[in-house]
């Protein structure tokens, strides 16, 4: 009979907070439908009285959303799959293959994750610039080839494969590079998409640096486009909703559909050997 | 032998990305910082000082920089419990054994992590707007005077505490949410036999159990929270009165806006240190309290 | 297993393409050309006749929002990236200067049939000058005008717009008076330094001093200035907002919430366009006040500069001529709203014609640069934050002034430096 109220009471307080977290987001993409001017009114409106498409139209016609989303699609789409490869190479390497120094190589880079990636900004700037990667892809894909993110998330899983089977397998006169590709990777599959799909889901979001390397317009990612954008015309707001609908909905799908790889990867992530 | 070489090359992309590209530059960043490098110096190498540690003694007497720091320290001294807290109180409501649905709502609570920072930024900057924003609306039905959320020094940095709590909460109630399941049943059943109440149990029994995680997670929380920028930049322009001004935000000003590349790199040091120094007190709190 | 390897290799191939192919070669006829503002949308449909009467050139245009003009300039000056053509704002001319990123342009300007240089507002042509030399040629000029509701300051008892400090005052206080608590007289928003900036430039004395060695901002005039603005916020005649919390400024100018506006030419457009068509005679533009007498505004406006990194030179050269060419300047101001720099241009358009115009032409006479230093940009930073200081009341007169004047040597220490080592151009 206790049990009751407490159900109640439980279910009604997630009902509310997940209302609540929630509210944001549906309210983004009600306004995005709404016309011009519409969004400030009091109270405020929680529904379009006359939904348009308007805004989505000004956004793809006059300022280049579709070219920003296959910027945003292209520069994730490549940084994924070149810091897998070098990701998984190296967390393998670290978790199976003795060479010299590699514990001490190992702890070296876990210091390197307290050090916040802005401190490098400046001096990788010039870097960018002598390499002529400034206002270019590359710039953005080539400093986030690889991490030591990645590189740990692969070591923790790898960690967890049979040394037999691969000594089998060096018995047998197999190459390091045939037993990884042909044993390992198949093995490993669910924390490759896990990883895929974080790297995927952090570039895209990323900020800060594509901010500063792409001078150029035309190269800028979804967020910086964005963020121009909301400095740019304050007043539209509903114009700023159909932007940031498309620079969210993309990544949310994702999310919805992958969860259950990104929600594993987080968990091996954190929860520390 | 040929284990050892086949290794070398394995970890020789990786490792030639992250020493070009990460490591070299804080290493560079360190000789920058020591240097009064500026436009004058992009434009003609000769103009270039040396200057020791004259770019860390002139922020140290800086009004300004005091400032970003104390705004820093205030978000993440508000920041980082109530997000724990909030993280918290999730995780147990999710977890708790009359709760249906457990993974809509886990779903639901998760999503904005995933959702792109400026985006939600710029709709949550909407959200605080004094007249038609849907927060002051809300509390005008509770009978609130309407806050000026983005124009209000006093409420601006609140406002971003708030969107940062509701952008990250998700991430460490899947942590703690984990670490909760972990605690064996037959713990609760004993204490319940016992005669503890629900808060007795919550302390004696959770709280221990989850102690670690919370550790972790409070490190990692206030690691992400001292590298403030995103938010003050598209919503505040580090402003009301650079209430939202944070040590980042002070960085890309000084190195990006006004190019003195030399004192930017001396502010991203100085942070750098003190993140160094907190996470390890943290460690030091914690594991006296695990010994204890 | 081949098939894998041979896919993998292809997209490794495909993958390694796009990393440096982004920037395209960009040959001698071809200009790449940043336009700042809106002007940026305009410019391309300008230039159609441009590329038809010059086919063998290329133009390609790329808008850049004014929020982050100067830092997208200067992070291409760093990244070696800069377009070959620029409308740059004319007080940052000094900044490129200094940096040796700009072309001088005495040579194609004693040249040319288009551009002659005296129908130029001369204090405008002035602002593009840095040591004798011409560095830009005006494209659009911008100052700072009274823009005021007439049939609320006619409400009060005005019939004309004021012509000094102490009759604004007045109109201040009365229109107050007249609409309330919840309204005001004059939008001054927070963050933005230009209505500081104009009022402290109709002084006599310099904003800096000992030729922009060191700031003058402890001067008996800017304090007199920086008193005059805090007071209007002080009276409660202006609120204490940025033009981020105003939802929608021609919205609100509308509904009366305040009745002036400093604000500059683009304007004119905007309300033309926004205002509800009951208002559309309501308002009207008038020179600013000045502290004894019609005061000076500020010498703004874009140039169009040529960088001296550009390998396209003359075929920028040719963009510029054709931009500034009387008609072509005259269609500008017609999709713009921004006025045309030549006196020939303004006396042939429906310029001439126009009566929220008039007030501008007046104007353009009496316009002043601010210090024309490298750091300039910087130190109208720092104005802006001491007025926002004074103006919530976290610091008084006296003492934001000596903050400022000290923040302000401090910020021209390299400079100082620089003159004295003779190292400065």
């Amino acid at each position: 009979m206790t049990r009751t109220p407490r159900t109640l009471m439980v279910n009604a307080a997630l009902v509310v907070g997940a209302v609540l977290v929630a509210f944001p987001l549906l309210w983004m993409v009600s306004v995005s439908f709404m016309p011009t001017g519409a969004a400030s009114t009091y109270p405020p409106p929680l529904l379009p009285a006359h939904p348009t498409l308007d805004n989505y139209r000004e956004l793809f016609a006059k300022h280049a959303a579709g070219r920003y989303m296959f910027n945003s699609a292209l520069v994730a789409t490549l940084a994924t799959l070149i810091s897998l490869v070098f990701n998984t190479l190296a967390g393998y390497a670290f978790a199976k293959l003795r060479f010299r120094g590699r514990e001490r190589i190992f702890r070296s880079l876990l210091g390197a994750l307290v050090i916040p990636s802005q401190v490098a900004m400046i001096p990788l700037f010039a870097l960018v610039k002598e390499l002529g990667l400034v206002s270019t892809y590359g710039g953005v894909i080539v400093p986030a080839m690889a991490s030591v993110f990645g590189i740990f998330l692969i070591r923790q899983y790898a960690l967890s494969l049979p040394d037999e089977l691969l000594e089998a397998a060096r018995i047998d006169g197999a190459s390091e590079l045939r037993i990884f590709w042909s044993l390992v990777v198949p093995l490993i599959r669910p924390i490759l998409v896990t990883l895929a799909i974080l790297t995927f889901l952090a570039t895209w979001n990323d900020f800060m640096w594509p901010l500063i390397v792409l001078t150029d317009a035309k190269l800028h990612t979804l967020p910086v486009a964005l963020a121009g954008l909301s400095r740019e015309h304050v007043q539209d707001n509903e114009l700023m909703m159909s932007g940031a609908v498309i620079t969210v909905l993309p990544v949310l799908l994702l999310f919805l559909g992958l969860q259950r790889y990104y929600i594993a990867g987080i968990l091996a992530g954190s929860v520390k050997g | 032998m040929r284990t050892q070489r086949a290794a070398w090359w394995f970890v020789a992309p990786a490792l030639i990305v992250l020493g070009v590209f990460f490591f070299l530059p804080v290493l560079a960043a360190l000789v920058m910082s020591l240097t009064d490098f500026d436009l004058y110096a992009l434009d003609n190498f000769d103009n270039l000082r040396w200057i020791g540690f004259e770019n860390y003694a002139r922020l140290l007497r800086e009004p300004l920089f005091w400032k970003a720091l104390g705004n820093t320290l205030y978000f993440v001294a508000l920041g980082v419990p109530t997000s724990i807290g909030v993280s918290l109180g999730a995780a147990l409501l999710v977890n708790s054994k009359v709760a249906r649905f457990r993974g809509l709502f886990r779903t639901v609570y998760f999503a904005p992590v995933v959702t792109t920072l400026v985006a939600v930024a710029v709709v949550w900057r909407y959200i605080f707007h004094t007249r038609y924003g849907f927060l002051n609306y809300g509390l005008a039905q509770l009978g609130v005077d309407p806050i000026d959320w983005m124009g209000n020094p006093h409420w601006a940095m609140p406002a971003i505490v708030i969107l940062a709590v509701w952008k990250n909460f998700g991430y460490n109630m899947i942590i703690l949410l984990a670490a909760l399941q972990n605690i064996p049943d037959d713990l609760y059943e004993a204490a319940r036999i016992d005669g503890a109440s629900g808060w007795q149990q919550f302390r004696h029994v959770t709280l221990p159990g989850i102690a670690p995680v919370l550790l972790l997670v409070s490190i990692l929380t206030m690691t992400g929270y001292f590298q403030l920028f995103a938010e003050p930049y598209v919503m505040t322009e580090g402003g009301p009165l650079q209430a939202t001004y944070s040590v980042l935000y002070f960085m890309f000003e000084e190195g990006f806006k006004w190019w003195s590349l030399g004192r930017a790199s001396a502010v991203a040091f100085l942070l750098f240190i003190l993140m160094f120094l907190v996470t390890v007190v943290q460690l030091r709190l914690g594991r006296e309290r695990s010994d204890a | 297993m081949v098939n894998r390897r041979q896919t993998m290799l292809a997209l490794a191939a495909f993958a390694a393409a796009p990393l440096s192919c982004s920037r395209r070669s960009h040959g001698a006829n071809t200009v790449r050309f940043w336009a700042v503002g809106r002007e940026g949308e305009y410019a391309v449909d300008l230039l159609q006749d441009f590329l038809r009467e010059r086919p063998d050139i290329e133009v390609d245009v790329q808008k850049l929002p004014w929020t982050a003009a100067h830092e997208k300039l200067l992070t291409a000056y760093a990244g070696d990236t800069l377009p070959d053509l620029c409308s740059l704002g004319n007080t940052w001319i000094p900044e490129f200067h200094a940096l040796n990123a700009l072309a001088p342009l005495d040579a194609f300007a004693s040249q040319s049939r288009d551009i002659t240089l005296d129908d130029y507002f001369p204090g405008i042509l002035d602002s593009n000058r840095v040591a004798g030399a011409l560095y830009g040629v005006p494209w659009y000029v911008d100052t700072r005008l009274l823009y005021y509701r007439r049939d609320i300051l006619q409400k009060a008892g005005f019939n004309a717009p004021p012509t000094t400090w102490a009759e604004w005052e007045q109109m201040l206080g009365a229109i107050k008076a007249m609409v309330g608590h919840d309204r005001y007289s004059v939008l001054l928003p927070l963050n933005e330094f230009e209505p500081l900036l104009v009022l402290s430039l109709q002084q006599p004395s310099d904003l800096l001093r000992d030729n922009g060695r060191y700031g003058n901002f402890r001067s008996a005039d800017f304090h007199r200035t920086l008193e005059f603005y805090a007071s209007m916020f002080r009276r409660d005649w202006a609120p204490k907002m940025t033009n981020t919390q105003i939802s929608n400024v021609w919205d609100e100018f509308g509904r009366g919430m305040f009745s002036f506006y400093i604000s500059g030419p683009w304007n004119i457009a905007e309300f033309k366009k926004r205002m509800p068509p009951e208002l559309r005679d309501a308002w009207m533009t008038a020179p600013m006040p000045g502290p004894d007498g019609p005061g000076a505004s500020s010498a703004g406006g874009a140039s169009l500069v040529i960088f001296a990194g550009s390998q396209s030179k003359p075929a920028t050269w040719a963009v510029m001529e054709y931009l500034s060419r009387s008609p072509v300047q005259q269609r500008f101001y017609e999709l713009s709203g921004n006025m045309p720099p030549r006196r020939s241009t303004w006396q042939s358009s429906t310029l001439a014609s126009s009566p929220y115009a008039k007030a501008f032409l007046t104007q353009l006479d009496r316009v002043r640069s601010p210090p024309k230093v490298p750091e300039w940009e910087r130190i109208a930073q720092e104005m802006r934050l001491t007025a926002e200081r004074v103006v919530q009341g976290v610091a008084t007169v006296d003492a934001a002034c000596t903050a400022l004047d000290r923040k302000t040597d401090e910020i021209l220490e390299k400079r100082r430096w620089m003159m004295d080592q003779d190292r400065h151009t």
